[in-house]
C-alpha cells in the first residue's frame, strides 16, 4: 500500500497553547481515513496544516513522497470542502466548479466537459446555471464536492461536511460519499465528531482528544477493541466498573469485578495492582439467558423503548448497575417489566480491561 | 426610515396621538421649506433676492456662462474623483491588511489610528497640513487639494471596506487558494467582487465629502485652483444674489441624479 500522506512528528501551537502535540500516522493511497475525536480537539487544525492554511510549529507533512508543509495552499494537490461550503456566492454553480480548472489553466471546453461531468456524478446536472443562494443544503453540499473533486486532487480533505444537514439527509450522503469515493478512488481525509458517522464511513479512524492520536485502526477494532477508556467511552455506548487486577499473562488478565465474580478476560497491558476499568457494552449482555457460566441475579430499574431497541438499567444484587440494550426482533421481543427480577449473563470474552 | 416609521406606528401607534399630522409636517417643512425657498428664487426675475416679481431662467444662463463657475466646478470634480480614487486604493488595502493579515501587531491601535481623522476638527487638520506643504514646499494648488481631499477620505472609505470584509466569510478567499488560485487571482476574482458594494459605498462618501469640503479647501487654496465650495462661499461675501441660488438648484439636482441611482445599487445585494 502506497502512503498519501505521512504525517511526521507535527505539532501546532497558538501562542501558549498547544493545539496538536507532536502526532504522526500515515494514510494510504485510496482510503477513506477519518479523523474522529470531540470539539476542539484539533481535527480542524490538523486538515488546516494539510491543505496548506495553517503552518505546522514543528514536523513534516508528505503528501506522496514530497514535503509540503511550506507549500502555499494554491502549490498542493489538496482539495478542501468546507464546512459551510464556502461557494462562491457570485458564480453560478458552473463557474463554481470549473474555478479550480481555470487556476490550473484548462482550455474552456475541456473544462465544460470535465464540469458537466462533474454535475453528472453528483446528481445535478439541471442546476447547472443556478446561483449557490438558490439551492438547499444538501445540493449545496453536492456543488461543494464536485468543485473539490473536479481537478481530481491527490487527496480530498472533508470538515465535517455532513454537520448542517439533517438527519435523513445526513444518512443518505454518508453512503452517497462512500460510492464517491470508491467510483474516483480519491484519498479522502474526513473529520467528523459524531462517532456514527466515522464508524459507517471509514477504512479507518484516527481518534484524537486534546491533540493527541488516542487510537488508529479500523471501525470494527476501534468499537471491539479501544486502546483506553477514553476511546472506548467515545465511541459507542458501555458500562465502566472499576476492577482489582489480581493476574495478568499474555494470555488473559485476571479481574475481581464489583459484579461479585471474578473472571479471566482477554489479555489487557494492564498489570496487576494498577487502576484499572473493565468496559462491557450493552449489546454484549443477555437478560435471563446465562452465558459461559455467567448469571448474574438484578432487578429492573430503569426501561427505555427505543423502537428497534429497547434499553434496560439493572441493578445487580451486588449493587451495581449495568445497562443492557436489547433488540426487538421477531425472536426477541418480550419486555421486561419494572422491578421485574432477572438474571443477566455475558461472556468474558467480551469485557475489555482499560488502563485509566 | 419607512421601517423606522411603521415601528414607531405599530409599537406605540403614534399616528393616533393628539397633532401627530401637524408636527409631521412641521419636521418636513424644516427640512425643505430652506430648499424649496432657494428652488423657488432661482427662478425669480428680480435681483434683489428675496422679493419677488416674475419668472425667469436668466439667472441659469449666467450661472452656465461663469467661466470662473465652471472652472471651479472642473477643481472640484478632478480633486474629488482623483483623491476618491486613491483613498479608496489606500483603504481598501488597509481594511486587508487589518482584517485578514494574521500576524498584524497592535491591529486594534492601528484601526484606531486609520480612523482617528473622523475625531479630529478638521480646522486642525487644516492648518496641520498648510504648515506640512509650506514646510515641504509643495507649491501647485491641485497637488495640495488632491493631497489634502486624499487624507481627508481615507477613513470615510475605510470604514463601510472594512465592516464588509469582516462580514464575508474568509473560507471563501481560502476556497480560491485551495482551488489553486494564488494570492492575487483570489483578490480579483473573489474579494474584490464580494466587497464591491462596500467599495462603490466608500468611494461614494468619499466623494461627496471631497466636493462638499470647505474648510480645508480654503485654508489651502491658492496656487491656482479654487474648489466650487470655495467660490460660492467668495460669491456668498458679496452678498447673496439669485445666480447663487440658481448654482445651488443645478448642484442639488445633479447630486440628485448621481446619488438615486448610488443609492439602488449599493442597497442592492
Ligand atoms: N487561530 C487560532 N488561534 C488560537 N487558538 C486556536 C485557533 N484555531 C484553533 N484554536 C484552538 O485549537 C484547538 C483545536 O481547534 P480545532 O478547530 O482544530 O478543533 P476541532 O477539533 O476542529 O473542533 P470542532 O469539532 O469544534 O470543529 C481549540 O481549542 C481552539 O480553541
Ligand atoms: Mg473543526
Amino acid at each position: 500500500m502506497t502512503k498519501a500522506v505521512q504525517i511526521k512528528g507535527v505539532s501546532k501551537k497558538y501562542g501558549s497553547y498547544q493545539a496538536i502535540k507532536k502526532v504522526s500516522f500515515d494514510i494510504h493511497d485510496n482510503e477513506f481515513f477519518t479523523l474522529l475525536g470531540p470539539s476542539g480537539c484539533g481535527k480542524t487544525t490538523l486538515l488546516r496544516m494539510i491543505a496548506g492554511f495553517e503552518t505546522p510549529t514543528t514536523g513534516n507533512i508528505i503528501l506522496h513522497g514530497q514535503n509540503i508543509e511550506n507549500l502555499p495552499a494554491n502549490k498542493r494537490r489538496v482539495n478542501t470542502v468546507f464546512q459551510n461550503y464556502a461557494l462562491f456566492p457570485h458564480m453560478n454553480l458552473e463557474e463554481n466548479i470549473g474555478f479550480g480548472l481555470e487556476m490550473l489553466g484548462w482550455k474552456k471546453d475541456k473544462r465544460e466537459c470535465r464540469v458537466n461531468e462533474m454535475l453528472k456524478l453528483v446528481h445535478m446536472e439541471q442546476f447547472a446555471k443556478r446561483f449557490p443562494s438558490e439551492l438547499s443544503g444538501g445540493q449545496q453540499q453536492r456543488i461543494a464536492l464536485a468543485r473539490a473533486l473536479a481537478p481530481e486532487p491527490e487527496v480530498l480533505l472533508l470538515d465535517e461536511p455532513l454537520s448542517a444537514l439533517d438527519l435523513k439527509l445526513r444518512q443518505a450522503m454518508r453512503e452517497e460519499l462512500q460510492d464517491l469515493q470508491r467510483q474516483t478512488g480519491i484519498t479522502f481525509i474526513f473529520v467528523t465528531h459524531d462517532q456514527e458517522e466515522a464508524l459507517a464511513m471509514s477504512d479507518r479512524i484516527c481518534v484524537l482528544a486534546h491533540g493527541e492520536i488516542q487510537h488508529l485502526d479500523s471501525p470494527i477494532n476501534i468499537y471491539e477493541n479501544p486502546t483506553n477508556r477514553f476511546v472506548a467511552d467515545f465511541i459507542g455506548d458501555t458500562n465502566f466498573l472499576d476492577v482489582n487486577v489480581t493476574g495478568s499473562n499474555v494470555h488473559a488478565t485476571s479481574i475481581e469485578t464489583p459484579l461479585g465474580i471474578n473472571i479471566d478476560v482477554p489479555a489487557s497491558g494492564v498489570k496487576v495492582g494498577q487502576d484499572a476499568v473493565m468496559s462491557l457494552r450493552p449489546e454484549k449482555i443477555s437478560i435471563n439467558k446465562s452465558v459461559d457460566g455467567v448469571s448474574l441475579p438484578g432487578r429492573v430499574m430503569h426501561r427505555t423503548y427505543m423502537g428497534g431497541y429497547t434499553h434496560y438499567t439493572i441493578q445487580l444484587s451486588s449493587g451495581a448497575d449495568l445497562r443492557v440494550s436489547m433488540r426487538n426482533n421477531i425472536s426477541n421481543n418480550i419486555n421486561y417489566d419494572l422491578n421485574e427480577a432477572v438474571t443477566l449473563g455475558f461472556s468474558p470474552a467480551s469485557v475489555r480491561v482499560l488502563g485509566e | 426610515m419607512g421601517r423606522l416609521l411603521s415601528f414607531f406606528i405599530n409599537k406605540n401607534d403614534v399616528s393616533r396621538y393628539p397633532g401627530f399630522g401637524i408636527i409631521t409636517l412641521l419636521f418636513f417643512l424644516f427640512l425643505y421649506l430652506p430648499i424649496m425657498v432657494i428652488i423657488a428664487f432661482s427662478f425669480n426675475e428680480n435681483k434683489i433676492v428675496s422679493v419677488w416679481n416674475g419668472f425667469s431662467t436668466k439667472w441659469y444662463t449666467s450661472a452656465i456662462n461663469n467661466q470662473t463657475l465652471v472652472d471651479s466646478l472642473q477643481v472640484s470634480l478632478t480633486v474629488a474623483f482623483i483623491s476618491t480614487f486613491i483613498a479608496t486604493v489606500i483603504a481598501v488595502s488597509a481594511a486587508l491588511a487589518l482584517t485578514r493579515g494574521d500576524d498584524i501587531k497592535n491591529k486594534n491601535f492601528s484601526i484606531m489610528v486609520v480612523n482617528l481623522p473622523l475625531m479630529l476638527p478638521e480646522i486642525v487638520f487644516a492648518v496641520a497640513i498648510l504648515i506640512l506643504f509650506s514646510l515641504l514646499g509643495v507649491q501647485n494648488g491641485m497637488l495640495k487639494l488632491i493631497l489634502a481631499h486624499t487624507c481627508f477620505c481615507i477613513p470615510f472609505a475605510f470604514l463601510p471596506i472594512r465592516a464588509r470584509l469582516q462580514g464575508m466569510n474568509n473560507n471563501l478567499e481560502h476556497a480560491s487558494q485551495d482551488l489553486y488560485a494564488t494570492p492575487w487571482v483570489t483578490f480579483r476574482r473573489i474579494t474584490l467582487p464580494l466587497i464591491m458594494p462596500g467599495v462603490f459605498a466608500g468611494g461614494m462618501l468619499s466623494f461627496v465629502i471631497s466636493m462638499d469640503d470647505f474648510i480645508t479647501s480654503n485654508i489651502v487654496s491658492g496656487g491656482g485652483a479654487t474648489t466650487l465650495p470655495v467660490y460660492i462661499f467668495s460669491l456668498v461675501k458679496q452678498g447673496v444674489s439669485p445666480e447663487l441660488n440658481a448654482i445651488s438648484t443645478l448642484i442639488m439636482v445633479a447630486s440628485l441624479l448621481i446619488a438615486t441611482p448610488a443609492l439602488y445599487f449599493a442597497t442592492k445585494k
